[in-house]
């Protein structure tokens, strides 16, 4: 059990092991040791983790924690929403003896480690009577007393520990892909067995064929050869009988169309060769064949299902709620769905808009940077309209509902999202077409190879095109594309990005483009101090120390800006008296003795009348700290560019990639932030038909786009990109509508996956070169009669093993991306 | 060489023995999940470290 941190105790984060950001002095002790740090979240759930004695998970776990989500007020109240009956009421099932139980699907699993971890600290909870972690579902079964404990206060304790869990509920679809993998499995296991065992009665017959063997001998391992290769065939061999069918009776051979007749006709000349007791037979073969198809099929079902969960659990959340405010001034949750125009809801802090209306009470701001790319917060009062789908910030906010449902902004992008998916690029996967053309001329050659030696030799005629359809062997070739694939996206799950559907890495390969979201996706999406400016003789740290104390007491976004920053040394801290927040301008407060204002700069200047509100510098968001006396002292505030975006764009530039940036940002702003990214094509005011129109313009000029963004706004963009990938916390939309999702939100992911899937297309293109050039010896050898069975069946199983060993390359993790 | 009579057909019916002990496994969901049993067989055993115990824990990974 290796530790990764104990590598470099100093570089990584000792829970989650990911990069410990310079000037970042935080740890955590751990059984006695203390360990480096790279965030509070790690920190706090390390802290909880040795607190409760569970430190042994440290020593059990095979891969890092996942990086726990920042607790924030938004996230506790989804939580405490659950405890809600009527909600409860679809997920939760009362038993016989009282205990109310449950399915919770758990974000972060990454190991059998997270499972004892999970398992333990939740079993010492009083009130929770049974805990049941699956691994590989990421699903816990959970019965607790609701006497004793809320669902709420579980799925904290889970959040506490760096997991996300949320009721889930199975539904029919599941259960269909469980009966498919169920029979698949069952398929697999009898074309292994019985593989294994026609093989080992087949050297029995070549020892025979060799040596000289009594034809009774030979017969009875024959006949027991077919007794055990007919439920092979039949039963594991039916998919593709099946299919061929299917295909037939429209008309038209599919890939499965020769492979069933490779299968029917040696099985059924074999069968005749027992029967007769001459020719050959070629039991092993059909078993193998069988086999390797089957598994190469298993492999594809696996990674399919694989992500049709992962689409699940990002499309389908618990239904949304919104507070309703009744005629009698009483407060009900209900769903979404329930609102109707001229309903009063109450938006509670953190909350999530439900639909489209105006303010009728409050005033706050309002985050829509999801919907229209702004990063900074918009002030709304009495009368303003808001969106369905933002985020509400600090305060509560009475809205009137005055769109529902189809109406809505979001159904609009919604809407949008289903055209682009209909003109979405189709890129055609290489593999499928060699197959589609190889396969049936094989099939043409035995054909010509039969009736070439009903000249020459009629009795071995048929043999001899048996033999070139058992050596050509389609396996290689079917099994070329699958397992290259599912060998990558295993790795490209290492390098934190989850692919949700299967054509990802096809696409990866061929981006020629990549256009990137501004804000939430390049940036943190949240507002920093960059610099102050005093003005005049005024001290920076001092005018630091007034402005920090004076957004102490507020909720606006741009406080916590102040909060972040560096912490002057100064005491006695600043007193602040009669703070009010001005909506849309800023605060007004008395800071030991003396006016302050500190806010929109005209709006603060204008405290000394005739005062100079022009910011020091262009560009930019300035907000101005100033007395009566005149400005002191100028801030700069801006959205914090993601730590790993210069090095990210700046590989992709060496990988041959145009880098563009589309956003809904005003233009200075865009045009800054591609300068300081060396990046040339940036666009600005973008809306979402405009992302949309965007990414067509450059796909119709013949460029393979990969988009990423998070927002809704970059949705229809995303839909109709060749690659979309969206950010793990991103919105639902956006990222069901993505390809994959970053899981770990580091763009350094994305180069590392291009270059991955670049070996991908390399791995492929040998594995398909090498299934040609053995068919172009072994096919014109077996059709000249040289190939005895089994050579025929050797060749066969070698051929489909070297593409396996080729595509295993790929699992390994590629040391850029690890360091 | 005749005993091959009996014991051909004898490694028929272990096959089969193998086929239905298989069937049954994919039946009970013994595949669903390969990794989790395996590792709680570990965990049982292992003591939980008592909290502020110094030194029992990561340092000896």
């Amino acid at each position: 059990m290796a530790e990764t941190a104990s590598a470099a105790p100093a570089a990584v984060c000792f829970h989650c092991a990911l990069p410990i950001p310079a000037g970042a002095d935080l740890h955590a002790t751990i059984g006695g040791t203390r360990r480096a740090m790279c965030c509070p979240g790690c920190v706090a759930v390390a802290e909880i983790i040795a607190a409760s004695g569970l430190d042994a998970y440290y020593r059990f776990r095979e891969l890092p924690a996942g990086t726990p989500e920042e607790p924030t007020p938004a996230r506790a109240a989804e939580l405490a929403r659950y405890d809600h009956p009527a909600l409860q009421r679809t997920f939760v099932r009362t038993g016989p003896d009282g205990l109310q139980r449950c399915t919770l699907s758990v974000d972060g699993i990454r190991c059998g480690a997270c499972v004892w971890l999970i398992e333990e600290a939740l079993r010492r909870r009083p009130g929770i009577r049974d805990v049941a972690v699956n691994a590989a579902s990421a699903r816990a079964e959970i019965a607790w007393d609701a006497e004793t404990i809320r669902l709420g206060a579980i799925l904290e304790e889970l959040a506490r520990l760096g997991y996300t869990a949320r009721p889930y509920r199975p539904d029919w679809e599941e259960a269909a892909r469980h009966a498919e993998f169920r029979a698949a499995l069952w398929r697999l296991g009898l074309a292994g067995l019985g593989a294994m065992q026609v093989m080992m009665y087949a050297v029995a017959l070549y020892a025979g064929a060799l040596e000289g063997m009594a034809d009774v001998y030979r017969d009875l391992l024959r006949w027991v050869s077919g007794i055990v290769a007919a439920p092979v065939v039949v039963i594991a061999g039916r998919p593709f009988f099946a299919n061929a069918w299917r295909d037939l009776r429209q008309g038209r051979i599919g890939m499965d169309g020769p492979v069933a007749l490779a299968i029917g006709l040696t099985f059924a000349a074999s069968l005749v060769a027992s029967r007769l007791g001459g020719g050959e037979v070629y039991f092993e073969s059909v078993c193998m064949f069988v086999f390797l198809l089957t598994l190469g099929r298993f492999i594809e079902m696996r990674t399919r299902h694989r992500a049709a969960t992962t689409v699940e659990r990002a499309l389908r959340r618990p239904p949304a709620c919104a507070t309703r405010l009744t005629a009698e001034g009483g407060e009900e949750l209900v769903g979404v769905y329930e609102l109707a125009v001229g309903d009063r809801v109450l938006v509670k802090p953190g909350e999530s808009i439900p639909a489209d209306g105006r303010v009728i009470d409050g005033e706050g701001w309002v985050d829509e940077a999801m919907l229209t790319g702004e990063h900074w917060p918009r002030a709304k009062r009495r009368g303003a309209p808001v969106i369905g789908g933002t985020q509400n910030g600090e305060s509560p906010l009475t809205v009137e509902i005055e769109r529902v449902g189809a109406d809505t902004a979001l159904a609009a992008v919604v809407r949008l999202v289903d055209v682009a998916g209909r003109a979405r690029p189709r890129l055609a996967r290489v593999a499928d077409r060699v197959a589609q053309v190889f396969v049936p001329r094989v099939a043409v050659v035995a054909g010509l190879a039969a009736l070439a030696w009903l000249f020459v030799e009629p009795a071995r005629a048929p043999w001899i095109a048996l033999a070139v359809l058992v050596v050509s062997c389609p396996c290689a070739l079917s099994l070329a594309t699958p397992v290259a694939l599912t060998a990558a996206s295993g790795t490209l799950v290492r390098t934190g990005l989850l692919a949700t559907r299967e054509h990802v890495l096809e696409g990866l390969g061929k981006t020629t483009h990549v256009v990137f979201d501004k804000t939430g996706t390049l940036t943190e999406g949240r507002v920093r101090l960059v610099r102050a400016v005093p003005v005049g003789t005024a001290g920076v740290d001092a005018c630091l120390a007034i402005a920090r104390a004076l957004e102490a007491g507020s909720s606006h976004p741009i406080a916590a800006a102040f909060a972040r920053g560096p912490l002057p040394a100064r005491d006695p801290r600043p007193r602040v008296e009669h703070a009010t927040a001005v909506a849309g301008h800023g605060l007004d407060a008395v800071v030991d003795g003396v006016p302050h204002r500190l806010g929109v700069p005209e709006w603060a200047a204008a405290l000394a009348p005739g005062a100079d509100a022009t910011p020091p510098a262009d560009g930019g968001s300035w907000v101005l700290l100033a007395t009566a006396d005149g400005p002191r002292c100028w801030f700069e505030l801006d959205d914090e560019l993601r730590a790993e975006a210069p090095a990210a764009v700046a590989a992709l530039g060496a990988l041959g990639i145009e880098v563009q940036i589309v956003s809904g940002d005003a233009a200075p702003v865009v045009t800054r932030l591609a300068r300081g990214l060396g990046v040339a094509a940036a666009v600005g005011r973008a809306t979402p038909e405009s992302k949309l129109e965007h990414v067509r313009r450059l796909q119709e000029a013949g460029a393979v786009v990969l988009m990423v963004g998070d927002g809704v706004n970059d949705a229809p963009g995303l839909g109709g990109a060749a690659v979309a990938i969206a950010m793990g916390g991103g919105t639902d939309l956006a990222r069901t509508q993505a390809d994959a999702v970053l899981l770990r939100e580091d763009l350094r992911a994305i180069p590392a996956a291009v270059r991955l899937a670049r070996r991908t297309r390399r791995v492929i293109g040998e594995n398909l070169a090498w299934a040609i050039a053995y068919n172009a010896v072994a096919v014109p050898l077996a059709a000249l009669g040289l190939v005895p069975p089994y050579w025929a069946a050797i060749g066969m199983s070698a051929s489909s093993l070297v593409v396996v060993a080729n595509a295993w390359k790929l699992a390994r993790t590629p040391r850029e991306v690890t360091a | 060489m005749s005993i091959l009579f009996v014991l051909i057909p004898l490694a028929v019916l272990m096959f089969a023995v193998a086929l239905a002990a298989f069937f049954w496994a994919v039946g009970h969901d013994q595949f669903d999940d390969l990794e989790t049993p395996g590792v709680r067989v570990l965990f049982d055993d292992a003591e939980v470290a008592p909290p502020r115990e110094a030194g029992s824990g990561a340092t000896r990974a």
